[in-house]
């Protein structure tokens, strides 16, 4: 069977949701890595000193950046469902969907200004 | 508006391909018009579905550019971009063949989610007062009006990802018996849809909502649900 | 998805909303140009808040984050329910194993 295109695939409310699930798989993916490093601390504060200075590459710091704003994002389109699952329905989902990703840009924005 | 629309319609079953053919545009013309220009005047053997032709009945739905309509109810020009129309059958259903699907898995699944009134009540006993402006009949007046076309099981992410999803349509039937103060089967009924392939599976990307032709609301009335199933849950009612 | 697994997996996210709020400000405050690991550790070694902040933390991250994942690879991978819950939970066992490890190393005086 050939492909066909869902077209209302771009809607900003399945976008809003594809967003929330890519960016819990990345943060899964990344979390462990996260307490690994953390762990460092465990053999000594020299350990994760020497992390710390490796993390002050230019690279490191756009991901973290990255990081930043996938977190927010993912809290605030995971707030979106909480409200939609148990506050009675309401209009204008669209308008809040794309006022999350813009307060999550800002915020990995802030983040950007702070390291740089 | 071009004088003849090129329209790519699909034959044979699953593993069929589009077949690309020429249909005079006229004025105020619907998708169901080209369906059906095609097979009196072109080719014969074309299968698809219609009955009411004015969008009271919804057998005419199909996948048209990409998304799923009512054919009678859907005018070429307001989707044929630059003449062209992509028409195939209803996705997440077998095909039976070119635009006819296969309605059964959407039924059996509106049965298995207890989607039928359970009555409490014989013809002895006297009728049941029901005031419309309860917020439970509001509910379910607003939810009741399915004609079970299948454009939101079709156009629904979660049941193409799960084989177990119920859909949007059985669900909001649930929905509208769960809140029926005459209905008396609904433990039963609220274990039934909160199992694997529940009312829980729903991530509410909405595509229900946005495309249903009645306006009904599938996300809101399972989100309903999931607020109904959790109580129950702790209550004890129904079990995981 | 079932009703069980879905009131673990909102309940955890409620939990952990405010606890999101308050990590993004702490990695506010953190970072800076020239962080130093002892600016870090001086705070967390010995401190029982932190200790009891991120313990819950990762503790709620361990169940709503394995959670999820049945739900990814249910839905978009090969593998059936049952394998997708057995890879969830390695995960899951996973995460709170290495958090809480992660937690005890910059909290342990």
């Amino acid at each position: 069977m050939t492909v066909r295109q869902l077209k209302h695939r771009g809607s900003a409310l399945w976008l809003a949701a594809m967003v929330h699930r890519i960016s819990g798989l990345a943060l899964a993916i990344f979390l462990p890595l996260h307490f690994l490093v953390l762990g460092l601390a465990i053999e000594g504060e020299a350990r994760f000193e020497n992390f710390l200075r490796w993390t002050d590459r230019p690279l490191v710091k756009f991901a973290e950046v990255a990081l930043v704003f996938l977190f927010t994002v993912h809290l605030l389109g995971g707030l979106r469902v909480l409200l939609i699952e148990n506050l009675d329905w309401r209009d204008g989902q669209k308008q809040l969907a794309t006022l999350a990703a813009a307060v999550s840009a800002m915020v990995a924005f802030a983040f950007l200004v702070r390291v740089f | 508006m071009h004088s003849e629309l090129s329209v790519s319609l699909w034959r044979g079953g699953e593993d069929g391909r589009y077949k690309t053919y020429s249909v005079p545009q006229c004025e105020s013309q619907t998708v169901l018009d080209v369906v059906t220009f095609v097979q009196r005047h072109i080719d014969p053997t074309l299968s698809y579905r219609f009955a009411c032709r004015v969008g009271v009945c919804g057998s005419c739905a199909m996948t048209v550019n990409g998304k799923p309509r009512w054919t009678c109810r859907t005018h070429v020009a307001k989707v044929a971009q630059g003449g062209r129309l992509e028409i195939g059958p209803l996705e997440n259903l077998p095909v039976i063949k070119d635009l006819a699907t296969d309605m059964r898995p959407f039924f059996e699944k509106w049965q298995e989610a207890k989607g039928a009134f359970a009555p409490t009540k014989t013809r002895h006993d006297a009728i049941a007062q029901i005031r419309p402006g309860t917020p439970e009949r509001m509910a379910a007046d607003a939810a009741i009006e399915c004609i079970n076309c299948g454009i939101c099981y079709s156009a629904c992410d979660t049941v193409r990802w799960n084989g177990d999803y119920l859909g949007p349509a059985a669900l909001t039937r649930a929905w509208t018996l769960v809140n029926d103060a005459r209905d008396g089967g609904n433990i039963a009924r609220l274990q039934a849809i909160s199992g694997s392939g529940g009312c829980h599976a729903c991530h509410s990307h909405q595509s229900c909502q946005q495309l249903c032709p009645q306006a009904l609301n599938p996300t809101a009335a399972i989100a309903g649900l999931k607020r109904r199933t959790v109580a129950a849950y702790f209550s004890g009612e129904i079990t995981a | 998805m079932n009703v069980r697994l879905y009131v673990w997996q909102r309940a955890t996210a409620a939990i952990m909303a405010p606890l999101v709020v308050v990590h993004i400000a702490v990695i506010f405050y953190a970072t800076r140009q020239g962080l130093l690991a002892a600016d870090v550790l001086s705070r967390t070694r010995g401190s029982i808040a932190w200790a009891a902040f991120y313990g819950l933390f990762v503790a709620a991250v361990s169940i709503h984050a394995s959670i999820g994942l049945r739900n990814v690879l249910h839905e978009w991978s090969p593998l059936g329910e049952r394998r997708a819950g057995a890879c969830a939970i390695v995960f899951g066992l996973l995460l709170a194993a290495l958090g809480i490890r992660a937690v005890v190393a910059v909290v342990l005086p």
